[in-house]
């Protein structure tokens, strides 16, 4: 449970670890180490069944919020904060002035792209979600961009951004078929060059492919 | 620049790999040479895609659990407890104080063997032959204990989601104290073979320089960024399990070549000596599992969460820092791709997966 603040240990397992959200301030007003320690007294006392774990996404506000907003006025949509983990969805037009604003020092010094992957919803009509994963080693906190795709959506690349989106998004236009534009070189990486589909879409159908290969080079109906 | 000869006119392209000892498994370069010097190079991988991701479609959330120790397989428990914390993040389950020192020991133990394979290994592709049979000996006793605690030395499997499933056995806090003891002298033994031998310092000094603001841009994580000067560690920075209950320190480089990287680890072995030790004084009888059902059924939900692996920020590391291989290789000659390749600290079934 990397960033998130910890009830001391001497109440067991008895006690639900997530606190409710804060109300304002973001997790970059409250980093995870300046978390007063609560009193032992209240973490010996038997939680109430009520008090259950957040569980649902709740409305996420914060100064870095606000000035995103104002620069981009209807790009962010639906800023959350689940587990303290903000995340919002941005217009993809805006994806790339975004992130360029982020990585920068009045945005936070978000300069470290740690991950970036797809989340594959076959039924929407936008199927992908492109979800970036950012880091500010000035705020130590993070923060979750999504884009959403549909198949064949090209999607603005940020390798001029994060140069280590290079590999990342190469990976995902292996597995999910998502196309980057002004990427510099984006071909599979995984996957052989002559492999037909992208696997990691909830539709593709691993065995379609080996029976095809069977068919065609044993003669058999299914190699299954 | 003198003139251009015959021997410098022609670009030659090579493969180093996938068949190669220097690459630590099935890394595939093409380089780009004029004569020995490195004009660029590409990193072909995927030889060992297995298709996790895919795996886990059709899986349960405790039957993923081992596939997890299969990618980074010289550090199995450190990525089986990225898995399994991140799980206990969704449904927001508190280990119990006893499971997370023991997760601790356990994961600082995995880290000083996946260095001492490295350190062997890196060692050896550098034409030191005596390391790798020292620092094989002293993993293999790390070995012992993962597989007194859980039956397996390699794919261990060591968590469950919610804790431990086995509690301690008798006189493991000895054995780890014992090792403990044994091991911080073999250290000095590793340094006095190389850190001021003249050899060593020759393959790895100003090789592979990877500056500050490059390693930041190229994602790198983990000791290949604290090589380069950069004071980060997710175990200080956004401490998980009880990391922040225990005292060490991070150590960084000056110069991001590669004997920095080589001095980080080894004082990054030093400082997980430290927080094993304390670990072992913490630990205290308790319960060792979580509130968790019987069948895991986190709520519907996204969470990130990351661990410093041996090998970097999990997620995965072995992947974003090979791709820094271009950058480091560029200008020096085809010995020092050896150097830079083992210097990243890269396997493949995580780059892979």
């Amino acid at each position: 449970m990397a960033d998130e603040p910890k009830a001391p240990p001497a109440g067991g397992s008895s006690e639900p670890p997530a606190q409710p959200a804060p109300p304002a301030g973001g997790p970059g007003a409250t980093p995870p180490k300046t978390a007063p320690p609560k009193p032992s007294a209240a973490a010996a006392k038997p939680a109430p069944p009520a008090a259950k774990p957040v569980l649902k996404p709740e409305p996420w506000s914060s100064p870095l919020l606000d000035e995103m907003q104002k620069r981009f006025p209807g790009a962010i949509l639906d800023p959350v904060i689940f587990r303290h983990q903000p995340s919002v969805t941005v217009a993809k037009e805006s994806l790339l002035q975004l992130c360029e604003f982020l990585r920068s020092d009045e945005g936070g010094e978000y300069t470290l792209l740690t991950d970036h992957t797809a989340v594959d919803y076959p039924k929407r009509d936008k199927r992908f979600d492109l979800v970036y994963h950012l880091y500010s080693f000035k705020r130590n906190d993070r923060l979750r961009l999504k884009v959403l795709a549909a198949d064949g959506e090209k999607v603005p690349s940020v390798v001029s951004v994060w140069p280590t989106a290079n590999w990342l998004e190469r990976e995902v236009y292996d597995m999910f078929g998502v196309q980057y534009e002004g990427h510099p070189d984006l071909k599979r990486i995984l996957l052989p060059d002559g492999w037909i589909g992208h696997p990691l879409r909830k539709d593709d159908d691993i065995l379609k492919q080996d029976d095809a290969w069977v068919q065609a080079n044993v003669g058999i109906k299914s190699g299954q | 620049m003198p003139e251009a000869t015959y021997l410098d006119a022609n670009e030659l392209v090579i493969n180093m790999g996938p068949q190669h000892p220097a690459t630590h498994g099935v890394l595939r370069i093409k380089l780009r040479l004029d004569g020995e010097k490195v004009l660029g190079s590409e990193a072909v991988i995927g030889y060992l895609h297995r298709g996790v991701e895919k795996i886990a479609e059709n899986r349960t959330y405790t039957q993923f659990a081992p596939y997890t120790d299969r990618m980074d397989y010289v550090a199995a428990v450190t990525n089986g407890m990225a898995y399994v914390e991140a799980v206990e993040k969704l449904m927001g389950v508190e280990v119990p104080p006893r499971a997370q020192y023991t997760r601790m020991i356990l994961a600082e133990l995995q880290r000083i063997a996946s260095h001492l394979l490295w350190l062997g290994t890196h060692a050896l592709d550098l034409g030191a032959m005596t390391p790798v049979f020292y620092t094989f000996r002293e993993r293999e006793e790390i070995l012992k204990i993962f597989e007194n605690y859980c039956g397996a030395r390699l794919t261990t499997h060591a968590f469950r989601i919610g804790g431990l499933q086995y509690d301690l056995y008798d006189g493991f806090e000895r054995e780890v104290a014992n090792f403990c003891d044994y091991f911080t002298p073999k250290i000095d033994e590793y340094e006095a073979l190389l850190t001021k031998n003249r050899i060593w310092i020759n393959r790895t000094r100003n090789v592979g320089v990877l500056t500050p603001e490059d390693a930041v841009a190229l994602g790198v994580t983990g000791p290949v960024l604290r090589g380069s000067g950069v004071k980060w560690d997710v175990r200080k920075a956004q401490p998980y399990e009880a990391y922040d209950k225990v005292e060490f320190e991070v150590p960084i480089g000056e110069k991001g070549d590669t004997y920095d990287r080589y001095l980080v680890r080894v004082q990054e072995m030093r400082q997980s000596v430290r927080i094993v030790r304390q670990s072992v004084e913490r630990i205290a009888p308790g319960p060792i599992m979580g509130k968790v059902g019987k069948v895991i059924k986190p709520p519907v939900g996204e969470v990130y969460h990351s661990i410093e692996a041996p090998k970097g920020e999990l997620g995965p590391p072995s992947f974003v820092n090979l791709q820094a291989l271009d950058t480091m290789v560029r200008g020096h000659l085809v010995a020092d791709v050896v150097a830079v390749v083992g210097t990243l600290d890269i396997v493949l079934g995580e780059v892979d997966r």
